[in-house]
């Protein structure tokens, strides 16, 4: 498995494998506003579609769209959750500004799941069945703190994701999703305890957010899925 | 572009670069788990090691420029909330919003002290702090945001379009350190908690109301290319976030959700190249 994905690595960056040339050409769709071509032109080789479901649940598949189709389970999830909290019988109890802000996250997060759902295609993963059950959506509390949870969460997973995607245009397309997360983040940790955005618990003494490695992140993400996901074949 | 030239300089430095990639792979592998089991202060000086096992020789300029472009935004950031916190209660209240600019003002000194480390572990040399015209006057004194440390609306107006600056520059300098490993993802802590600053920052010029256009609502994230600062020199800073389409995948109103043109162009930051960046804070360095 390393010997072949070091194969693909060393082929790719000489330049003499048909791989290369696959990702020029991807790199010209993406430049022509085609992405969702493109991306589906990068999982051309049969070995690199995911498997969807099978016995080890959902495949997430490997490389850049692996890290694609993890993101896009993370956005499931929030997407879920914040249509939930808004559709729930504890959101009358929000301020007005509060609940202008929780429409925005919500929409913004659908805006993020259907956009990675158009983006990759065919091969992305299916729709992901959630568990709630933990949360009480008519309790301010437990709203704030699941929304908190999971917008670190986010956070961290886009961090340490980043250095495992291989394309420059999908690097930068999780950039600007991260820094949205973040804004979310600081936005809910305010409204739980105001200045409590960028506080110990997320950033470290260097002042950089700690990230989290994709098996962490769905260690943790996993208690609100019903869905079982297989991310071994996922870069590392 | 910028990969193929990454991989071009990787190729001058060695030729056998397949025999390479292994060991680069395992320098990056044992940085990783070196990390986890150092103490934080001590991360700069292993980042620096990892470059070094990485590449052998010497770290790509390539990174090394957007590190040190990376440091110049950083001292910016870091002088202008060090001289406000030295103004104590003439511009900044008392209680949460001292407290939350004091926070704000130690992570920038510390990505400074990163980023320096960083560079000369690396085998770099970190450029110097430049001189600083916070008026925004090139060196005058006499610009349009000379009165930043004794007006506290003005002061966050200014604080806002650092930190969405600097979030969008972080942004577009991503590309260059694709396949640097432990600077890619140190690089992108630093965006995200850049991010964290821009909004609270917004939070607290909604609070306070100063300099808010009639009729703007100011949010934590970016809506249209809206500054929400009644002063048009800021405007660059925001010009490009109005963005709706990502990638070819039109986000407004995608798959018949009841997205509104404000949130599609919220829902994506938005990155700025360093040439707009410098343009920016041009005004700011004498």
């Amino acid at each position: 498995m390393m010997k072949t994905t070091d194969n693909q690595e060393s082929q790719l960056i000489s330049g003499k494998s048909g791989l290369i040339s696959s990702r020029r050409t991807f790199l010209q769709f993406a430049g022509a506003g085609m992405a969702g071509m493109a991306l589906v032109a990068a999982g051309c080789k049969k070995n690199r579609y995911p498997n969807f479901e099978t016995a080890d649940g959902v495949d997430l598949g490997k490389d850049d769209i692996g890290i694609l189709n993890y993101a896009y389970a993370l956005e499931q999830l929030e997407a879920a959750f914040y249509t939930q909290v808004v559709a729930g019988s504890g959101f009358a109890a929000f301020s007005d500004i509060e609940k202008a802000y929780l429409t925005d996250i919500r929409d913004h997060e659908v805006a993020h799941r259907e956009f990675f759902k158009n983006a990759l295609q065919g091969n992305a993963i299916p729709a992901l069945e959630v568990n709630f059950s933990a949360i009480n959506f008519g309790d301010r509390t437990s709203i704030l703190s699941t929304a908190k949870a999971f917008e670190d969460l986010g956070c961290a997973a886009y961090n340490g994701a980043g250095r495992l995607i291989k394309d420059k245009n999908y690097l930068l397309l999780a950039g600007k999703i991260v820094s949205v997360e973040a804004r979310h983040a600081a936005l809910i940790r305010d409204l739980i305890a105001n200045g409590s955005f960028a506080n110990s618990e997320v950033v470290d003494a260097n002042g950089l957010e700690k990230s989290k490695a994709p098996k962490d992140v769905l260690a943790i993400a996993g208690a609100y899925i019903k869905t079982k996901i297989n991310a071994s074949n996922l870069p590392s | 572009m910028n990969i193929l030239h990454i991989i071009d300089e990787i190729e001058k430095a060695d030729n056998s670069i397949a025999d390479r990639l292994s060991p680069r792979r395992q320098a990056m592998k044992d940085f990783y788990g070196f990390g986890s089991k150092v103490a934080l202060a001590s991360l700069p000086f292993a980042l620096g090691s990892m470059f070094k096992k990485a590449y052998g020789r010497q770290t790509s300029s390539t990174v090394l420029n957007v590190l040190n472009f990376a440091l110049t935004l950083e001292y910016l950031e870091a002088e202008f909330y060090t001289r406000a916190v030295e103004r104590g209660t003439a511009l900044i209240p008392a209680g949460a919003p001292t407290g939350a600019i004091t926070t704000i003002r130690d992570h920038e000194n510390q990505h400074v002290a990163f980023l320096r480390t960083a560079i000369t572990q690396a085998g770099g040399t970190p450029v110097p702090k430049p001189t600083f015209d916070f008026s925004g006057g090139n060196g005058s004194g006499n610009g349009p945001f000379k009165e930043a440390f004794n007006n506290y609306g003005l002061f966050l107006a200014v604080a806002q379009t650092f930190e969405d600056t600097g979030v969008r520059a972080y942004k577009g300098q991503a590309g260059d350190l694709l396949g640097s490993g432990g600077v890619l993802e140190a690089a992108l802590n630093i965006h995200s908690v850049e991010a964290r600053h821009a909004s609270h920052i917004r939070q607290m010029r909604r609070a306070n109301g100063s300099l808010v256009p009639a009729g703007v609502v100011v949010k934590p994230w970016i809506t249209e290319n809206q500054s929400g600062i009644a002063d048009s020199a800021v405007q660059p800073a925001y010009n490009g976030e109005e963005i709706k389409s990502q990638a070819g995948v039109g986000i407004q109103n995608i798959n018949g959700q009841n997205i509104s043109a404000a949130a599609a162009s919220e829902a994506f930051d938005e990155p700025l190249t360093k040439d707009q960046v410098l343009a920016i804070v041009d005004p700011f360095i004498v």
